[in-house]
């Protein structure tokens, strides 16, 4: 018996000899810690521990979950976890509001009354999926499969994906590249032949210089980013912090620089200015690796400090000071490449600005830099081949955004389904993401969706994406359910089970029955050959030498050790088409952009608003946390973050309610101020993911006020298609 | 003679909560309450700034006044450590303790007594750290014996500036944070 | 500019204390109204007044008693986990107030049965003639009526001043560090009971001494009022933004107009024209006396809890 399984003996008390813990018997949809003793009949007493990962945002760190007497008690951190070393964030350990959340969504609904009206009836799941089958077929017969599409975020997609590639379209997209990261994987693609990808590719824990723009790590709670920050204020790396807020990172930093927004790209061309200028950079590494770098330098040398401060209000002195730093200590020194970083339209730019910034710190496989990352492969299941679409996808027609490659833009997507052109898109599946509140222009996504003849919403809470569904179905929580397996790209390899823990309290099945009951229906058996996803899960682990029971009794199975970083006379490869770091992109300029990234000035606000700046807080992940109970008892409604020397000019009081309104007239609901010295004058903050106005989502309807609403106005990315939102400006409604 | 305390870094503490939810979780403490919680200190003006984040809870003061207030002898010290525990049924719910106390760190629960943070002895009996302390992942928070010379929290005390929280109200706090 | 936010929200804690209610401040009324009779009525019995047969030392007790069990009442409704309150007599604390203070509440009742034996009630002597053997036994022994008077006293003062010294070693409320607060709960108490009394006494000569009484009592109560604040202003910062919240702060018209104004100085005019035979005796004065105890000790309770070390927003 392996260790944990022995514990697991010892803890349960005698009577319950014959209780083995989770789903070792391959029957039946979920089955979790034991409730009732089989033997006896009576419920199982003392505490069982499941290991699992958790699903509160999209870090997906190794959980132990411990049932109490049949009961889910609390979540914490799997030690053998490398993401979550044993430690889960806030959300994670209250993980367990999850599953007793009130709010649920409790059995399938079909729409009865006009979109987006919340007017709904219970159905049967079969009712559910005939309704959904019939409609697929009606789509794939009338207009083609490609005219379906699959919004999703998160693992639990993953299924789901399979089901849509199986039906025949190539239109599978998430929120995730367009409205987060995109921009930043397609900058440093331009620059190294590699992305950033999630986790982050810094070796933060090592580094001794740590520069951040714009990134609010603390509020922010990426796991494993946030405890290796913490490693490296220990070892007392330098901190530089850039933000027109006074984030906490900023309080943790040894230098602050309240940049003005949208001028963060004159900061990195002015830094990289000073590092050239004064050839602080290492210039053994640039002349083995760097491509372009004369062009670089010669058109580097407008970019001075002083230029910089005018657009930046940042004191030239601080930038020559900081850029000093950064390179003392290279290349132990990251650029945190950011990871929302859809900001103000040349976000790609502003990232392969980032990328050369690093590049010029020489970090690149490099201890404290950016590391090598690598993973334990596990052959996929071995499908039937998908059926290959002709049409190809619909998100970005004529190749409009040339580098957004590899991933669909879903606002390319939502603008088909409203133009209807390259090819209509009829129907949609939403899965984990509230689209109303993820893309920008709320107005548009309702648009789009009254040209859907089918509109299906995947969800674990009444979100608002979900009130405007054809269809709605409930799905169990991580605790209740397994998922596809993670093997991420990361320090270390490893593989991680999800499995149930306890049962779903309601109707509530997990993703991968409703794919494969979608899938039967729809005449697509070959591609779900499995019974059920245990076997799916075995078939997978066997052919890599593993087996799932394995998998269960520990969660996380490590794979061999490699290194992360370049060896001593190791050389680096980069797949550009230089073959080496693109100083100057001939690929951008053949594109018709700039190949040495150039500054733009931001728009102003007009007089009287401030612009909207938007981010994230430890204890909720986006808008789908609100309901969880030990979470809304901390945090319930957002604030919005004020100068206090302007709020007094103008006359709100710390802790006032006032509407905001925003450029194109949009009133936001009722939000609390907070009237501080932490923030610039020309600026206003909030965190994401409130002011929903979704009536079947009791506890969290009108608290605090959505970004998302006031977000109208949207600059999109010539390279990639990603939607700049930091650019909308807001008043305060005095009407209200 | 052990005495309990903490020694929390600020330097690190990011003020995410994760201590305040794992307190809950572990103790069971109903809805709307809390034994720990984060409180949040900012001076000057922008962007000259400093900020402390810290995360609080009953310092488990060596001179307790809501000890020695006590008519029922409910709020003692365990025999382990100075910790200070309620029992719950000696409690009246006079409130005293509540109105002694200078951190406001006491409430009532929902049940009658009153109630708070524990430093887990339930755990700490078992050799483990409290709730608070093993789920921190910013590892900012230490816990040990404040009288044994070797122990984490008192080599960290040796080696770093701190604080602790209103020493002039004389209570004696045994929490500390570093600076 | 300083800013300090938390993220607690405890129901009484935050944003500041409100543990202690209207119960509170009812039972310190009474408590000291009930101290004050027993000093009053004490004082009378040690004087030999009982000789008199309408003393006002012969039904005073039976008062005290009533309110006194009223203020008990007030105090148990206020606990939170009331069925345990047993636990108060099965231990001494001897560094608890409170554990004082109710033991003190529960020994009250022996004196004050005592006093009522000096005179039981009519009815209850006939059922029960062995109260008549006590009561004559009593009424015959100055010395032992002298010694009861004497305690009465000693336990009305301990009722009076326990409270004060309760609330001052609540050093965490910098309103209630004061040293001087055991002298202003008993002197309010004295004041508020010379004020009743004089009401109710049926003896003329008891009536005109504590109007005179009453009268010295809020002179004194009005110096034991400024020392009390003039101690909390010249000692520690939040000590002086304690007492600023009385003077100037969000008690201070209360405290101005209801306890100094209509409590103390208005009806001292009119009790010191009264006793000078300027305007003839009435009980709108003793009234408005007792009503302003009664509003001080709301106006304390209330601004402890609100006093603090340091200010959230």
């Amino acid at each position: 018996m392996s260790s944990l399984s022995r514990r697991r003996f010892l803890k349960i008390t005698g009577a319950t000899f014959g209780a083995t813990v989770a789903a070792s018997s391959l029957s039946g949809v979920v089955k979790g810690a034991e409730k009732v003793d089989e033997k006896t009949g009576k419920s199982v007493k003392g505490i069982q521990k499941i290991p699992t990962f958790c699903d509160i945002c999209f870090w997906k760190c190794g959980a132990i979950a411990y049932v109490k007497d049949g009961e889910l008690w609390k979540i914490e951190g799997n030690p053998d976890d490398p993401l979550s070393n044993g430690r889960l964030c806030p959300r994670g350990t209250g993980g367990v509001g999850a599953h007793y959340d009130e709010s649920r969504l409790k059995a399938p609904l079909m729409r009865k009354g006009p979109r987006g009206k919340e007017e709904f009836v219970e159905v049967t799941w079969d009712e559910a999926f005939d309704f959904i089958a019939k409609k697929m077929k009606k789509i794939k017969a009338d207009y083609g499969p490609e005219s379906m599409a699959l919004f999703s975020h998160g693992i639990g997609g993953a299924f789901l994906k399979h089901l849509m590639k199986a039906y025949g379209t190539p239109n599978l997209t998430a929120p995730s590249f367009a409205q987060c990261r995109g921009p930043r994987e397609v900058g440093f693609d331009l620059t190294y032949g590699d992305v950033i990808g999630s986790p982050e590719r810094t070796d933060i824990e090592n580094t001794k210089c740590l520069v951040l723009l714009g990134s609010h790590l603390g509020e922010n709670m990426h796991n494993t980013q946030v405890q290796e920050f913490s490693h490296a204020i220990e070892k007392g790396a330098t901190i530089i912090t850039v933000d027109p807020r006074f984030s906490v990172a900023a309080g943790k930093a040894k230098h602050y620089l309240p940049i003005k927004p949208g001028t963060d790209m004159a900061l990195l061309l002015a830094w990289m200015n000073v590092i050239v200028a004064e050839k602080l950079y290492n210039k053994n590494f640039i002349d083995k690796n760097a491509f372009g770098f004369e062009q670089f330098e010669y058109e580097i040398a407008q970019y001075t400090p002083e230029w910089a401060y005018i657009e930046t209000t940042i004191d030239p002195e601080v930038i020559r000071e900081t850029a000093r730093e950064m390179a003392r200590y290279a290349p132990a020194t990251i650029i945190h490449p950011g990871r929302h970083t859809t900001w103000y339209g040349d976000d790609a730019q502003r990232s392969r600005a980032v990328a050369l910034l690093n590049a010029l710190m020489g970090n690149w496989g490099k201890k404290g830099g950016l590391y090598n990352p690598y993973n334990l492969s596990i052959p996929r299941y071995p499908y039937p081949k998908y059926p290959k679409s002709e049409k190809g996808s619909a998100d970005n027609p004529n190749h409009k955004y040339p580098f957004a490659e590899g991933e669909k833009l879903s606002t390319g997507l939502r603008e088909a389904t409203i133009t209807g052109k390259p090819y209509p898109i009829k129907g949609w599946f939403v899965y984990g993401t509230n689209l109303t509140q993820a893309l920008p222009n709320t107005q548009e996504t309702i648009d789009a969706i009254q040209k859907l003849d089918l509109m299906v919403v995947v969800d674990v809470v009444p979100s608002e994406i979900a009130g405007w569904a054809d269809v709605v179905l409930p799905e169990s929580v991580y605790v209740e359910r397994y998922d596809e397996l993670n093997t991420p790209l990361f320090k270390e390899s490893f593989v991680a089970l999800r499995q149930p823990v306890v049962e779903a309290p309601n109707d509530q099945k997990p993703n991968w029955w409703m794919a494969k009951k979608i899938g039967e229906k729809l005449g697509l058996q070959k591609y779900f050959p499995w019974k059920n996803v245990e076997e799916y899960l075995d078939t997978r682990l066997k052919s890599a030498g593993l087996s799932l029971s394995e998998l269960q009794k520990k969660g996380v199975i490590k794979g061999p050790k490699e290194s992360i970083y370049l060896g001593e006379n190791e050389e680096p490869e980069f797949y550009t088409p230089s073959g080496k770091i693109e100083f100057y992109s001939h690929k951008l300029k053949e594109a018709g952009f700039d190949p040495i990234p150039k500054y733009s000035k931001p728009e102003e606000p007009p007089a009287g608003y401030f612009r909207l700046l938007f981010g994230r807080a430890p204890i909720h992940t986006f808008s789908k946390t609100q309901s969880n109970r030990y979470l809304y008892d901390l945090m319930d409604e957002n604030e919005v973050w004020l100068n206090a020397d302007v709020a007094k000019r103008i006359g709100v009081k710390n802790g006032e309610y006032v509407k905001l309104k925003n450029q194109d007239g949009v009133v936001s609901n009722k939000v609390k101020i907070k009237a501080t010295e932490r923030i610039r004058t020309d600026c206003v903050y909030m965190v994401h993911g409130f002011g929903q106005r979704s009536k079947m989502y009791r506890q969290t309807f009108n608290k605090g006020a959505s970004d998302a609403q006031l977000i109208t106005k949207y600059k999109t990315d010539p390279l990639m298609g990603g939607t700049g939102m930091n650019v909308n400006f807001v008043t305060i409604d005095w009407e209200a | 003679m052990a005495r309990y305390g903490m020694v929390i870094d600020t330097k690190k503490c990011v003020g995410c909560q994760d201590c305040v939810i794992a307190c809950q979780a572990e103790n069971n403490v109903p809805q709307g309450f809390c034994r720990d919680w984060i409180t949040t200190e900012s001076k000057g003006k922008f962007p000259t700034i400093e900020m402390e984040i810290r995360t609080e809870r009953c310092n488990h003061c060596t001179d307790a006044p809501c000890v020695s207030c006590c008519p029922t002898g409910a709020s003692h010290y365990h025999d382990v450590g100075g910790v200070i525990l309620v029992n719950h049924d000696e409690c009246i719910g006079c409130k005293a303790c509540i109105a002694s106390c200078p951190y406001d760190a006491r409430y009532v629960h929902p049940e009658g007594y009153v109630d708070k943070c524990t430093f887990c002895i339930h755990r700490v009996e078992k050799g483990e750290d409290p709730a608070c302390v093993s789920v921190c992942p910013t590892y900012c928070m230490h816990f040990g014996d404040l009288d044994d010379p070797n122990s984490d929290v008192s080599q960290l005390l040796k080696s770093r500036k701190y604080h602790s929280l209103i020493p002039e109200a004389g209570t004696k706090p045994n929490i500390f944070y570093l600076t | 500019m300083n800013e300090i936010t938390t993220t607690r929200h405890n129901h009484m804690i935050d944003p500041s204390l409100t543990v202690w209610g209207w119960e509170i401040p009812v039972y310190l009324f009474l408590g000291g109204m009930v101290a004050g009779m027993m000093l009053i009525s004490g004082y009378f019995l040690f004087k030999g007044r009982h000789k008199e047969d309408n003393c006002s030392c012969y039904y005073l007790p039976y008062m005290s008693i009533i309110l006194l069990s009223l203020g008990m009442v007030a105090l148990f409704l206020d606990l939170e986990h009331k069925l345990y309150v047993w636990r108060l007599y099965t231990t001494f604390q001897i560094t608890s107030a409170m554990s004082w203070g109710s033991w003190i509440l529960v020994l009250v009742y022996p004196i004050l049965i005592v006093n009522i034996m000096m005179r039981p009630p009519k009815i209850v002597e006939e059922k029960l003639p062995i109260l008549k053997e006590w009561k004559n036994k009593l009424l015959s022994h100055p010395l032992l009526i002298k010694n009861i008077g004497v305690l009465t006293m000693f336990f009305g003062a301990g009722i009076g001043l326990y409270t004060g010294v309760l609330l001052s070693s609540l050093g965490a409320r910098p309103l209630w560090s004061s040293s001087i607060l055991w002298l202003l709960f008993l002197i309010s108490g004295l004041s508020g009971a010379a004020a009743f009394v004089h009401v109710i006494a049926k003896n003329v000569y008891e009536r005109e001494l504590l109007a005179k009484a009453d009268n010295a009592f809020l002179i004194v109560e009005l110096f034991v009022i400024a020392l009390f604040l003039i101690g909390l202003k010249t000692a520690t910062e939040v000590q002086a933004n304690a007492a600023d919240m009385l003077l100037f702060g969000d008690f201070a018209s209360s405290f101005w107009v209801f306890v100094i104004g209509f409590g103390i100085i208005v009806p001292l005019i009119i009790q010191l024209l009264a006793v000078n035979h300027k305007i003839h005796h009435t009980p709108i004065a003793p009234i408005m006396v007792i009503i302003g105890g009664l509003i001080l000790r709301f106006i304390i309770v209330a601004a402890g809890q609100y006093s603090h070390w340091y200010a959230l927003n």
